[in-house]
């Protein structure tokens, strides 16, 4: 059976790579240190859904994502790849949500999308590590979820079996669809970027992303594919209460950045001799021994 | 009503460590605002088996489902106990651990009851709250603090309007203690089918292998971990045979399990294991606040690195300024001189 697929995926700053400068003096983000990147394990839910899309002809897979107008990059690099079409939730209204404000948007929109099989996406983001918006999409859908799935083994009959990790070890699950499955890291990696789908997309966009002086401007007229769809809090019908600041139960009350609690150390260097006399101090401390 | 309510994970009939830790915490928040601690534990045939496991943790009521089905563990018959569960009780916090098993639990449970839930707090404390905007002041709030933001900073959150305030915390973070004081300690054994559907049961467990734990990270004396500054795998190989020798166990950094030198559960920190050793010797760690938020209670930390302002040597007893490729090996060397 053809397959209609949805992945969720994130643009998230690349918090694995945080050098001295993240920080500015006075204590905020320096988001321009950050650069934006595709969240690792969506690229792991990706390789899922064309694996599946392969597995069945017919099938389509399209890239849910939600963010500022510049997260059409997930979108592109989903097209690069092989999926077939993308949406892009941007809208001031969206802003500032929570987990749980973010999973009504998604959840609303997949409602827009209709007829999904499947939705698939990262098991967490690596800028909250929440792991939350995965469960809670299939909650508000009212669908079944399997989380930290390593593979979809098949999907037959209108199930789908799934080998996922668990605490100390592995299960095989089945699960009716629609499901919702959120693809853990040991998942196999996504295949690159194919240089002909490069070349076919990659001046496509979300009309908030252009400037409207591109020199390539004209093609949006003759090239339907190359604008993406871009959705506001109204295009989903969603309601505005539920969404961004206003729907999300969370507040942060305060932020504060690290200040270590600084001991007296007492610094060697690497020499033999700073490095044995370092050994008979904790040998003789009974610190090790 | 309104009580803190601690949800217990089990393996067969055993508890979950993690569960006795968050009793633990939990009957210190209980108490401080003066209200119950209950529990909840949902399995097969565990029935006269998890309430000596539960009940010394200072619990005051706890709720015992046992059906055909509910072990093993899967999304909709859990959350359907915890919904249905919670709108009899309307507990004003809930914890669960941040395992597998919690982290696909707790957010369909808040999403059914729109409450926040925060994953992976590392304390948690009650206090008031001011909100800015509305001009609204909340008393007796719990405190949800945790890294944010790649572990640059630590953020406090609050769930001022929606009940139960539910977070989750990784096993190791807070310790268990049995409970000194006197609670109530009453059992019931609700009917399952009165919180679950029968349409529920959907998703089957076809096949599943649980190995018990291949190492005793949580529990080890000294630990030898290496970041990315170790530099390759042969030489992350070396802290094994440093940790074999002092009989320790060894751990890593997220960069060094992500660069593949090492298994995911070796990593400490806050996505990773918590642990508490007297000796902690960091190898090429940088020192990101949420490896730091997994390893600071360790006694004595040395930190080996070639940056002498790595921010992991602020909170070191021994800084070696030098490369791990040179100093483990003469701290392997050098012990087995000295210690004989």
């Amino acid at each position: 059976m053809s397959l209609n697929i949805v992945v969720l995926a994130k643009q998230v700053p690349d918090t694995r790579n945080v050098g001295k400068d993240a920080m500015k003096a006075d204590g905020t983000i320096n988001r321009a240190a950050l650069p934006a990147i595709f969240n690792p394990e969506d690229l792991n839910a990706l390789e899922q859904a064309l694996r599946l899309k392969e597995q069945h002809p017919g099938s389509t897979v399209g890239m849910l994502t939600m963010g500022l107008p510049s997260a059409g990059e997930i979108i592109r690099q989903g097209l690069y790849r092989g999926a077939d079409t993308g949406w892009l939730l941007t809208d001031r209204g969206f802003a500032g949500a929570d987990t749980l404000a973010t999973s009504y948007a998604l959840a609303t929109a997949i409602k827009k999308i209709g007829n999904v099989d499947i939705v698939i996406g990262g098991r967490q983001a690596i800028d909250g590590d929440t792991a939350q918006v995965g469960p809670q999409v299939a909650q508000k859908l009212g669908l079944n979820q399997v989380t930290y799935a390593e593979e979809i083994l098949k999907i037959e009959n209108g199930k789908a079996t799934i080998r996922r990790h668990i605490d100390g070890g592995v299960e095989t699950v089945e699960a009716p669809l629609p499901v919702v499955v959120t693809v853990n890291g040991s998942a196999a990696p996504c295949r690159p970027c194919n240089a002909k789908l490069v070349m076919k997309y990659k001046y496509a966009t979300c009309p908030m992303e252009r400037k409207g002086d591109e020199p390539w401007a004209d093609l949006y007229n003759e090239r339907p594919y190359l604008t993406l769809n871009q959705w506001s809090v109204a295009d989903i019908d969603a309601d505005p209460a539920q969404c961004g600041m206003s729907g999300s139960p969370t507040k942060v009350k305060n932020v504060v950045n690290i200040v270590f609690q600084a001991k007296e150390s007492k610094t060697l260097t690497g020499s033999d001799a700073d490095v044995e006399s370092l050994v008979q101090e904790l040998l003789n401390d009974k610190i090790i021994g | 009503m309104n009580n803190v309510i601690v949800y217990c994970e089990i393996e067969g009939t055993t508890v979950a460590e993690v569960s006795q830790e968050l009793l633990t915490k939990g009957r210190k928040l209980a108490t401080e605002l003066g209200v119950d601690l209950d529990a909840v534990v949902a399995g097969t045939g565990i029935k006269g088996k998890v309430e000596e496991q539960i009940l010394p943790y200072g619990v005051d009521k706890l709720f015992v489902f046992d059906a055909e089905g509910l072990f093993p563990y899967t999304s909709a018959p859990h959350t359907d106990i915890l919904v249905n569960l919670f709108k009899e009780e309307n507990p004003q916090i809930c914890l669960m651990g941040a395992t597998v098993i919690g982290r696909d639990l707790g957010p369909r449970v808040s999403s059914s009851l729109t409450s926040g839930l925060t994953a992976d707090c590392t304390e948690l404390e009650i206090g008031d709250y001011d909100d800015v905007r509305t001009k609204q002041h909340y008393d007796n709030l719990l405190y949800q603090i945790r890294p944010a933001f790649g572990g640059n900073i630590v953020a406090t959150i609050v769930n001022p309007e929606h009940r139960p305030q539910m977070a989750t915390v990784r096993s190791g973070v807070m310790q268990k203690a049995l409970y000194e004081g006197k609670a109530k300690g009453e059992v019931v054994y609700p009917e399952v089918a009165k919180y679950v559907p029968e349409t529920d049961f959907v998703v089957k467990v076809l096949d599943r292998h649980v190995e018990a734990a291949k190492h005793n990270l949580k529990g080890a004396a000294i630990v030898v971990a290496g970041g990315y500054g170790v530099g390759s795998k042969e030489a992350f190989d070396q802290l094994f045979v440093l940790a074999k020798e002092l009989h320790g166990e060894v751990g890593a950094s997220r960069a060094a399990v992500d660069a593949g030198w090492v298994d995911h559960d070796r990593q400490v920190g806050q996505t990773g294991v918590t642990v508490h050793p007297k000796v902690y010797i960091a190898c090429g760690i940088s020192g990101q606040i949420q490896h730091i938020a997994g390893m600071q209670d360790a006694g004595i930390i040395i930190s080996i690195n070639t940056d002498p302002d790595a921010p992991i040597n602020k909170i070191a007893d021994y800084v070696i300024v030098g490369s791990v490729e040179e100093v483990v090996p003469k701290l392997i060397k050098y012990y087995k001189q000295n210690s004989k």
